[in-house]
């Protein structure tokens, strides 16, 4: 009776210092975490919703059911901005993915100067947006900037009419894209090669491995789950590509490099507001980035070891 | 033989460095060029890198054009409420997922991974319409809120933390320190490239967003240096000039930021596992 009463004593103690363990846990996460919830977490969830309805922000909303994706079966612009969206990542994500890997190589190099290089490699990633598209436009001006200039020189005698061409834009968005970010996944690369244990490099030339058998059967292995994680964050910055179409070719000529976000931009925020169907839009983004992560996870998972 | 093949890849290397800062430079090197130039000039050919008479008045009359002090002020004001915000909040929450024991660890976790994979513009309708209906629109509020609670920092501390050991924790908790203290006193001295590399990221970020005040600001005092840098852009198209200095001004601060702290930066990112 003395033991149980002790015992239950002690329960009570360790349970009162497990509650106030888990408060003092629930304080340092709190004030982050309810931000997070009202600001991130609730509109999410709202996102799918709304793409059920139709809404203009004033009236009444109104239930849909699918009737905002059956529209967007046969709305032109969605399927551009689809089709848009799928070639530029298509392109940009492999390029920028061997441009990094091909600097951070590079970078890893005993060379002089190699921190002067590895910031001017970074810069272009952290600078304005806004600045680089305008120097972009003037350098690849159709008429007077000096690339085309240098390429009539060289006897081209129709140059790229680059953003303003219907066959060139998207090209010209690429291109863009690839310079501005490949220096962010350079330094991802340069810190999972430095990661590398460098005996396996030894052993390998003991073995009397050249460099390009390193490269392929050191290097690249060792380099796996860097590389996945380069893909996924690529993919994923791919598919909700605006700002920079926004900044170079306004989503044109016509739809030639509407993307889906600014197709969703444009049906929220530009004329009437239509913020039922511009979240189904969002939501096929949605559906289409988790897909391929998912995929990429399985890939990554199933050839591993 | 050996040395010689030694050397031809050397120059090799050499070489494609500086491709690299070419392709790199050029940019930078002609808007600079382009500031200090006549409009007429600007676009001469061949390039004149530096000009004969460098026009400064450039860098004068593009704040009297624009209201650009107000943009620079808002810019910095947002920046640095949202850095502070960001840092502070994120190593709070993850010195917990990374060193205290609680139940739910790991549900709340994986709530916030599974929202790094899914992209802000997927849901910045319906939190439009939420912010707007509080009346947020036209107030740094907004921007402030949505930029400050990302699942990014949260990751990013989580995994440097996990690195630091463990015992130290426990020692310091001997020596009768509470949680608190231990993650002013231990951790959060510790962290230096893990804050510098977040730093880093939340200020460029919060320096160079578009789209948010993009939808947020339309007013014109409210505006950020991006929002009245392209701005300015749509109205004077063809001042270039004044357009290539704007730009200068508008890349300075994330450069003086950048530059001080690179140091940290490929430790930072190697050391948290940003690299998977």
């Amino acid at each position: 009776m003395n033991h149980g009463k002790a015992l239950s004593e002690h329960d009570k103690a360790a349970r009162r210092r497990t509650i106030k363990k888990n408060l003092i846990a629930y304080s340092f996460i709190a004030p982050n975490f309810i931000g997070f919830c009202v600001i991130t977490l609730v509109p999410m969830f709202f996102a799918l919703v709304l793409a059920f309805f139709e809404w203009d922000g004033v009236h009444q909303m109104q239930f849909l059911g699918f009737g905002n994706f059956r529209r967007l079966f046969q709305d032109r612009m969605f399927k551009a901005a689809f089709v848009n969206t799928i070639v530029y990542s298509a392109v940009t994500v492999p390029v920028t993915m061997v441009f990094s890997l091909a600097m951070a190589l590079l970078l890893n190099q005993n060379v002089k100067g190699r921190n002067f290089f590895r910031t001017l490699g970074f810069f272009p990633y952290v600078a304005s947006l806004v600045a680089v598209a305008a120097v972009w436009n003037f350098i690849f001006n159709p008429s007077m900037g000096p690339v085309n200039m240098m390429l009539s020189r060289l006897g081209v005698e129709n140059p790229p009419r680059w953003a303003a061409g219907k066959n060139t834009a998207m090209l010209t968005v690429i291109m863009f894209s690839v310079w501005k970010n490949m220096g962010y996944y350079m330094v991802i690369y340069l810190a999972g090669l430095q990661g590398i244990n460098q005996e396996l490099y030894e052993a390998a030339q003991l073995d009397g491995a050249n460099t390009w058998q390193l490269f392929r059967h050191v290097t690249l292995p060792q380099l796996r789950p860097t590389t996945f994680f380069v893909v996924v964050m690529l993919t994923i910055a791919s598919f909700k590509v605006y700002d920079q179409v926004y900044m170079i070719t306004e989503g044109g000529p016509g739809t030639a490099t509407l993307t889906l976000v600014y197709h969703v931009y444009n049906e929220a925020f530009v004329g009437s507001p239509e913020f039922g169907y511009a979240s189904s839009i969002a939501l096929v983004l949605l559906v289409l980035v988790l897909a391929i992560t998912m995929v990429q996870f399985r890939g990554s998972t199933g050839t591993a070891e | 033989m050996k040395k010689k093949k030694f050397r031809i890849s050397r120059i090799f290397i050499y070489a494609a460095l500086i491709l690299m800062a070419f392709i790199t430079l050029v940019p930078f090197a002609w808007m600079l060029s382009a500031s200090l130039k006549m409009n007429k000039d600007v676009f001469t050919f061949p390039v004149q890198w530096i000009p004969e008479n460098p026009r400064w008045e450039n860098y004068v009359e593009i704040w009297q054009k624009i209201p650009l002090l107000t943009f620079v002020k808002n810019t910095f004001k947002l920046t640095i409420i949202v850095t502070f915000l960001q840092l502070l909040t994120s190593s709070f929450a993850a010195y917990a997922f990374a060193k205290l024991e609680f139940k739910g660890r790991k549900t709340l976790f994986i709530a916030y991974i599974a929202t790094i994979a899914v992209p802000w513009q997927a849901y910045m309708v319906p939190q439009y319409m939420m912010l707007t209906s509080w009346n947020l629109r036209n107030t740094h509020t907004a921007i402030i809120l949505l930029q400050a609670f990302s699942a990014f920092g949260v990751f990013l501390m989580k995994q440097f933390y996990e690195n630091v050991p463990t015992s130290l924790c426990e020692a310091a908790r001997i020596d009768g320190l509470s949680e608190y203290g231990i993650w002013a006193k231990i951790m959060l001295p510790l962290s230096r490239p893990a804050v510098s590399t977040l730093l880093i990221f939340t200020f460029v970020n919060t320096w160079n967003d578009f789209l948010g005040p993009l939808i947020y600001l339309t007013a014109e005092r409210k505006k950020t240096i991006q929002i009245g840098l392209r701005m300015f852009i749509g109205q004077y198209s063809s001042e270039y000039g004044l357009i290539m200095a704007g730009s200068v001004l508008a890349l300075i601060p994330v450069l003086i930021v950048f530059l001080s702290l690179q140091k940290y930066f490929v430790q930072g990112i190697a050391t948290t596992g940003l690299k998977g």
